[in-house]
Formats: C-alpha cells, structure tokens, sequence
C-alpha cells in the first residue's frame, strides 16, 4: 500500500497546520485574480473567495469568532457590493473596467508601501512559539485546546475587561474592557443607518395649488 | 483533529491496526463521507417527500410506479436522467460564473452541516460559537444565487436573483434575532452544549420554556423557511412570473445542484430550530437518563448505540419540520414581492426585537413573582444533570479577588491547598468580576 502513503501523508500534513498555508495561498492568489479582473461582478466573486480564504486561515489556527465574524461582516458585507455591481454593470459603461496607465503606478505605489507597512510590522513581532498549531508540539499563548474554547472565551473574556493573562495574579482593577467604545459604535451605526433611511426614503412631492385627490 | 465526529474514539481504534497517522486520516475521510452522505441522501429523500406531499395535498397520488411501492426510487430516476442531460451554457452567460455558482451554493449550504449537533459527542465541529457560524455561513448562499441570476444572461435570472438579494438581506436580521432568544435564555451559543441543556423532561424544551421562546419558535420557523426561499416566499424562483428565476438557464447537474442545496439547506435550518427550540437529540420522555445515559457511559457499543438513537431522535424532529415546510408550501399562495418585504420589516422584524427584549427580562420577572427560573416547574430542573458545566472544567480563570489590606493575604508559611481553598471561598462570596465571568463561560 505504499502507493497510498503520499495522499495520507497529504492530508496528515494539512490537518497538523499544512491548512493555513494552504488558505494563505489561496487568499492571496484570489486577491491577485480581483486585481487582474476588469468585470466588476467578477471582482467581487474572487473577493469573496479571497475574504472566505482569510476566514478559513483564521478557522484554521483555531480562531472560531474571528473567522465566523469575517464571514458575516467581510463577506457578508460583499453581498451588498456585489448587488451594486450587478445593478451598475448588467449593462452600459462599466461593464469593463479599464485602468489608465497611470492609475495603475499610483495604485501600485500605494499598495507597495502597504506592502512595505505590513512586511515590517510582521517581521519586527517576536513570534516565538507562536506559530501554526501543529500536533505535537507545545503550543504558546494564544492557542488553546478546543475543548476550551479555542480562543472564543479568551476574547470574550478581554471583551469584559478581564485580561486572561491577568488571572491567578493579584491585580487591584480591571481594565474596563472594550464594552463601552463597542455600545458607542454600534449606537452610532444605528443613527447612521436611520440617517440613511430618511435620505433614501421616497420624497412625496405636494402640489399645493392642486385640489386634493379624491 | 479530533473533534471530527467523536474521532478520537474511532482513530484510537484504527490505530491498534494501522499507523496512528493514517488512522487518524481515515477517520477524517469516514467522518467526511457520513455528513456529505447525509448531505447527499436527505435531498434524495426530500424531493421524493415533496411530491407525495403535493399530490396528496392535491389529492393525487404522487409517484407511484419507479421502484415498486410508493414510488421510492424517483429521485434516482431523475437524478440519473439529469446526469445524463446535455450540460448547457447560453451564449450571452458569464461562462466561468456561471459554471462556478451551483457549487457556491452547494459548499454554503454543505458548511452549515459542520456544526449541527447530531448527538451527545456527535458533531463535526463543537465551536463555542456554533450558532453564530451557523448563520454566519448560512447567509453566503445567497451569492451563489446572485451570481447565478446574473451570469445566466437572462432578464428572468437577474429579476430572481435581484429579489432574492433583497430578500435575504432583511430575513437575515429576524432570523439572527430569533436565534438569540434562546440563546439569551440559555446562555451559550455552542449547539451541543445548547441540546445538553434541555435534556430531561419535555418541558426542558426552550419552545416551552417561557412564551418569549414559545413564540420565536414560531417567528424563526417563519423565517427560516423564507431564508430558504420556499414558498409562500419563493420570489427567487416564481415560476409564474420568472419562468423559474435564477436557475432559468440552467440544466441537467448544475440544476439538480441548487436542488440538492436548497432541500439541504431546509433540513438545515430545521436542525437549528430543533436544536435551539425542540430540545435538539433529547427525546422529552426521560429516555435519556432512563436507557442512553448509562448505555453511552458503558463505552464502546453502548456509545455508539445510544448515539445513533439521539441522533435518529434528532433526525426525525428535523425531518418533521421539513415536513410542515412542505405542508406550507403547498397549502399557501405565493406572496408579492412588496407582501414579502413588508411581512419581515413591518411585522417579523418587530415582533423579533419584542421577543428578544422580553427574553432579558423575563428571567427578573418570574424570579421576581415565583421564585423560580423557569415558568413550569419540570421534572428536573433545566441544565441540572449537566453538573459544571464543561467550560469550566477545561478553562477555570483564577481571578483572585481585590484585596484591600495585605494582611488579608495568606502568609506564605500556609501549605498550598489551604490556600487555595481560602482563595475558593474568597470568590464565592464576592468578586463580582469572577461572577461575571461565570455568566460568561456558562
């Protein structure tokens, strides 16, 4: 059966954190292709597979919340894109986008220096043991073992002001945790949202020098 | 990865044969196979279902010669004949799109299958937030749906996938708030630890746990069955008004796909009613602690039996509501696309954030007047053969209370244990930083 022992070794290697290398590839690959695309339906379909693959590397070290969240907002959030899209470009002038030459070197510079920002920002953290879960080996802060929650609990309990870190230490306060700056964005979400329904509503227009319909 | 179906106890099998590594491999792929078997069988099952349903609601018969009795092997016929159909793609079609969309739908509605609680130790993917990715990759379906509409080339197609667009985006908001209700009363949103609460009596069910929770049963029921468009909310499709909506263009495999995804998706959010509302694999009558509970403590067989009983107990309650969807669909007159929108946004959406806001004060309320926490004194008291619950086994936060004066401190001279205790007993009685933090974790 030795014929078999690549495949197994294949799959044994993606379920011991190949995974994230894979989804890593698959985001930027997928991002790459949103660039490339002139169809802006089209855009918005590799964005999607883009923003999924971001959403199965977080699954994929064991960050459940957030990964569920970028489902919901990221690529839930492409939906409404995508609908703007298909009503912008089902037919007329921008079913091709096409970018001028000098668009594309501003654009370019642009993203070389987030490039830059990132690559900088990645290189200057000390990751220690902080990599990829992979069995056998003991993992740092940050992983914990999915009986406990992954690190759901973690984020919630910080979420209240409890820093987990903190614990089994003597500490005379708690932080006050980011449910207060949470209430205020989310009050402020929703003025903006009433804000947008009274612009977008229908504007009846009244004649007053015509008699009342009957 | 041992939290695929209870794989640990199979893999731990397989690897007194076989090398651990691959053990563990084919354990995944068996695991695998069972959830997209049921995932491919359910449909099967379903659309046969459906057509007895409306023809004897339209006292017909239905089918009745494929296969001998009842016509049970119609499905197969047609899913062989569909395979078998030339695999179009119109001219003025998006041709990458819209062969890529069937499969969109499909992978969303198959994702949904990961966090369903089949059985005590029965489920794909035990995530503490099980509820919330649930509807998170719920609401992705529908982009197959639009990219499907738009690609096809045809007005038809764009018009259902437009409405169905506009669709999901508002049942989206009731069906998320529906969900929270329970979960507000419960306190967790991992769906196995959802089902384990309810075991017991019949009336450990949330569905009759108070009347906020007996009515969003409802309301989510309601909306369940427009998130997955079917009718009487089945714009998306309308076959007399869009010919057939965004799968217009379609033909032969990638057609039976939306298929297959939609009766899916149907047992889906069935089995999130069932595990939020109708006490998931809990059979109400004391089965468990009577027979499964000691049969699955045995280990081995007695494990495996017990939990194919929850699991067929979970099964049948959401194969039933599959049923009443059906029972609707062919009893209702399709609504307008302007009844749809002002059923969710002027009534459903409403009524949702009623029921929400009752839930949190309904347990002050009714402490308040009876003392209890629960409206109808059951057998036993909800979550109580739970004993602590698992969150706090595997992850116990030590927060040692303020301490105003250092005297208070225990002298380093103490043994450890009393020490401890000491700090155990600190926390029970105040702190109410670790109080909340049990709410959180329970």
């Amino acid at each position: 059966m030795s014929w078999l022992s690549a495949p197994i070794d294949a799959v044994a290697w993606v379920f011991q954190g190949g995974a994230v290398y894979v989804f890593a590839l698959m985001a930027v690959a997928c991002a790459v292709a949103v660039v490339v695309s002139q169809n802006v339906v089209r855009m918005a379909f590799w964005l999607i597979l883009s923003l999924a693959a971001t959403a199965g590397l977080f699954f994929s070290l064991n960050a459940d919340f957030v990964g569920a969240a970028q489902l919901l907002i990221y690529v839930g959030g492409t939906l409404v894109l995508l609908i703007f899209g298909v009503m912008l470009t089902a037919s007329g002038p921008f079913l091709q986008i096409r970018s001028r030459p000098g668009e594309m070197v501003l654009g370019g510079v642009v993203g070389l220096l987030l490039l830059g920002v990132l690559l900088s920002s990645a290189i200057s953290v000390d990751w220690g043991n902080r990599g990829p879960r992979s069995a056998g080996t003991t993992v740092g802060v940050g992983f914990n073992d999915p009986a406990s929650g992954n690190t759901t609990r973690e984020l919630g309990m910080k979420f209240l002001g409890a820093n987990p870190k903190d614990l089994g230490s003597n500490r005379s306060t708690l932080s006050p945790g980011f449910l207060l700056p949470f209430e205020i964005v989310s009050v402020h979400l929703l003025v903006v949202l009433i804000g947008a329904a009274y612009l977008a509503r229908t504007k009846r227009r009244r004649d007053v020098s015509a008699p009342p319909a009957t | 990865m041992s939290t695929v179906l209870a794989a640990a106890s199979i893999a731990e099998l397989l690897a007194q044969y076989i090398d651990s590594t691959w053990a563990y491999a084919l354990t995944a792929l068996i695991h695998a196979a069972l959830v997209l078997g049921f995932f491919g069988v359910a449909p099967l099952v379903y659309i046969w279902l459906e057509r007895k349903v409306a023809g004897r609601i339209q006292d017909r018969l239905g089918p009745t010669r494929v296969g001998g009795k009842f016509g049970w092997l119609q499905t197969l016929a047609d899913g062989v004949k569909l395979i078998q159909k030339e695999d179009l793609c119109p001219e003025a079609a998006d041709r990458m799109l819209f062969r890529v969309s069937p499969y969109l739908v499909f992978v969303a509605s198959f994702a949904a299958f990961l966090v369903l609680p089949w059985a005590d130790g029965w489920i794909a993917q035990d995530l503490d937030i099980g509820i919330f990715f649930i509807l998170a990759i719920m609401s992705l379906e529908v982009m197959g749906v639009i990219f499907a509409g738009y690609s096809s080339g045809s007005k038809w197609s764009l018009f259902g996938g437009m409405r169905e667009a506009a669709q999901v985006v508002s049942y989206e908001i009731p069906m998320a708030i529906c969900a929270l209700v329970p979960v507000t009363a419960l306190g967790t949103l991992s769906m196995a630890e959802i089902s384990r609460m309810q075991s017991g009596s019949i009336l450990n069910w949330m569905v009759l746990h108070d009347p906020f929770c007996f009515i969003a049963f409802f309301v989510y029921f309601t909306v369940a069955t427009a998130s997955v468009k079917r009718a009487p909310f089945d714009l998306a499709e309308a076959e007399s008004e869009l010919v057939a909506g965004f799968h217009t263009e379609y033909s032969g495999i990638r057609w039976s796909y939306f298929f297959m995804a939609e009766y899916a998706s149907m047992f889906a959010v069935s089995g999130i009613a069932t595990a939020l509302f109708l006490g998931g694999w809990n059979s109400g009558i004391g089965l468990e602690q009577a027979i499964l509970d000691p049969l699955r403590a045995r280990g081995g067989a007695g494990f495996l039996i017990a939990n194919v009983i929850a699991a067929s107990i979970f099964i049948s309650k959401g194969c039933l509501l599959v049923f009443v969807q059906m029972w609707v669909r062919w009893t209702l007159p399709r609504l307008r696309i302007d009844q749809v929108m002002t059923t969710c946004l002027k009534y459903l959406l409403p009524i949702s954030c009623f029921l929400f806001l009752g839930i949190t004060v309904w347990p002050l309320a009714i402490h308040r007047f009876t003392g209890r926490t629960t409206l109808l004194d059951s057998v036993n008291v909800m979550g109580s053969e739970l004993g602590a619950p698992k969150a706090n086994q595997a992850f116990r936060p030590e927060l040692v209370p303020v301490q105003k004066e250092s005297a208070a401190r225990p002298a380093a001279t103490e043994p450890a244990a009393a020490v401890e205790r000491k700090v155990e007993d600190e926390q029970a009685g105040q702190a109410p930083a670790a109080a909340q933090e049990g709410q959180v974790q329970s």
